[in-house]
């Protein structure tokens, strides 16, 4: 059925063979834009002309609210309306020994059969703020592949999740009843970048009180997008109650988008975000780069002797790291 | 941060019906201990999901964790699905309670390990810090 596909497959054939539709090849090329390959970074040039297409939904909330379940539900909701999925779920690498487990696809079971779903599981790799990037890059590849809604699920908490909520161009944030009191839902911080909000496991008692409390802070919120108003829709994962519900309403926000020319004005924000993710990625890399090698280490030593000051030296490693490529 | 090469990932899958995942956990847990992105499946997997998870996951070796007593038949069926899906250079390794005398005709098929009860998961480690190192010398 699929031809092979070697390993030293350049990063051309890969994405030529993305495009026609090999799941091999969008696989293994999402691996190679992870590790950061230059080749395979390079071809995200010419693929990024075939996105734009893909609905890309952010889902977000506590560890435990039940988000890999929902993102199934949603899923399968979305392939009853003849939909194609990517889903990326991102989970946290251990920052004692860099490995990681990635264990979303156990709720996802149900998805194998389905080859118009495209699973992922990333690791955070503890790039500092690489992360939003990264996962940008992914959700290019899988709507370069053609699918029609791209979600992202992430343990709402950091910068960098917020990071990739800001991204989407629907924001779901999960919460589930009794988790605190509900000043948590403040502190969090990312109620204000929620589309939508999800109640789920909405059949535990104390789901009243949450929703009226999302309901009662939303109110007192400053936020500039009056237009859209936020709603709050309760769902029970585990038997799909309120998924359908669900996939209308981001459905309606996408066309909100569309009608206001808010779809436009944020995916140029999202863009502006987008580009300067990329710069700060390079110049980190080369600037580690630079300060680690041998080169320099003459020029630290006399700084250390007060022969040279930091500032100037400074000066020239940031000369450096701008033309170094 | 930027030009090692990235962590290998690793399938853990329980293929068949049994249900005691408790062996595969601790695998898991102790290949992310060392280093390794592990994915773990969930118990009661058949041939096709896991070679699907394979693919989606571009996993480099797959761990199959088996108490059932199936392991001579849905081995053969994991195997063929991954070539189907062009995954024949993924390297396939087994756990769990598998008799000595089947080990011979498993790694003719293609199994290229068998850790059995007993086994330190170091072993498990060892043999996939050999891949590893197979692996980087590959791509250089």
């Amino acid at each position: 059925m699929t031809a092979s596909l070697p390993r030293d497959a350049s990063a051309a054939d890969l994405a030529a063979r993305l495009v026609a539709g090999d799941r091999l090849a969008l696989s293994r090329m999402i691996s190679a834009v992870e590790a950061g390959r230059p080749e395979a970074r390079h071809q995200l040039r010419g693929l990024f002309a075939r996105t734009g297409r893909a609905h890309l939904v952010g889902i977000t909330g506590p560890p435990g609210s039940g988000k890999s379940t929902l993102t199934t539900r949603l899923a399968i909701e979305y392939r009853r309306r003849n939909q194609t999925v990517g889903i990326v779920a991102v989970d946290p690498t251990s920052p004692y020994s860099g490995g990681a487990i990635l264990g979303d696809r156990v709720r996802m079971m149900e998805l194998h059969g389905d080859r118009d779903v495209f699973v992922r599981s990333m690791a955070t790799r503890g790039v500092m703020g690489g992360l939003a990037r990264s996962t940008l890059d992914v959700v290019l590849l899988l709507d370069a592949f053609g699918k029609d809604v791209v979600i992202v699920e992430t343990v709402g908490v950091g910068q960098d999740e917020v990071e990739i909520a800001r991204a989407a161009d629907t924001s779901v944030v999960v919460g589930v009843p009794n988790l605190g009191d509900d000043i948590q839902a403040i502190k969090a911080g990312i109620l204000e970048i929620a589309d939508v909000l999800v109640v789920n496991k909405a059949d535990l008692a104390g789901a009243d009180r949450l929703v009226a409390d999302l309901r009662a802070m939303l109110q007192l919120g400053t936020s500039p997008r009056e237009a859209w108003a936020p709603p709050i829709v309760q769902t029970v994962a585990t038997d799909g109650s309120g998924v359908a519900e669900l996939v209308d309403r981001l459905a309606e926000h996408r066309a909100h988008l569309e009608r206001s020319g808010e779809w436009h004005a944020r995916r140029a924000d999202s863009a502006r975000r987008q580009v300067r993710a990329i710069v700060e990625d390079r110049v980190l890399r080369r600037l580690e780069r630079v300060t680690t090698g041998d080169a320099w280490q003459a020029r630290f030593e006399a700084i250390a002797d007060r022969d040279q000051d930091p500032y100037s030296v400074a000066e020239d490693v940031l000369k450096e790291v701008a033309d170094h490529d | 941060m930027s030009d090692t090469s990235p962590p290998l990932r690793i399938l853990i899958a329980k293929p068949g019906l049994d249900g005691h995942d408790r062996g595969a956990k601790v695998i898991a847990r102790a290949l992310r201990d060392a280093g390794f992105e592990v994915i773990y499946t969930g118990i009661r997997q058949t041939p096709e999901m896991i070679a699907e998870a394979a693919l989606q996951e571009d996993v480099d070796a797959i761990g199959l964790s088996i108490l059932s007593g199936a392991h001579m038949t849905l081995f053969p069926r994991i195997l063929d699905e991954l070539r189907e899906r062009g995954l024949d250079d993924v390297v396939v390794w087994a756990g769990g309670i598998i008799p000595e005398s089947d080990v011979p005709k498993l790694r003719e098929m293609g199994i290229r390990a068998v850790f059995g009860p007993g086994s330190p998961t170091t072993e498990t480690i060892e043999f996939l810090r050999n891949l590893d190192k197979n692996k980087a010398a590959a791509t250089r």
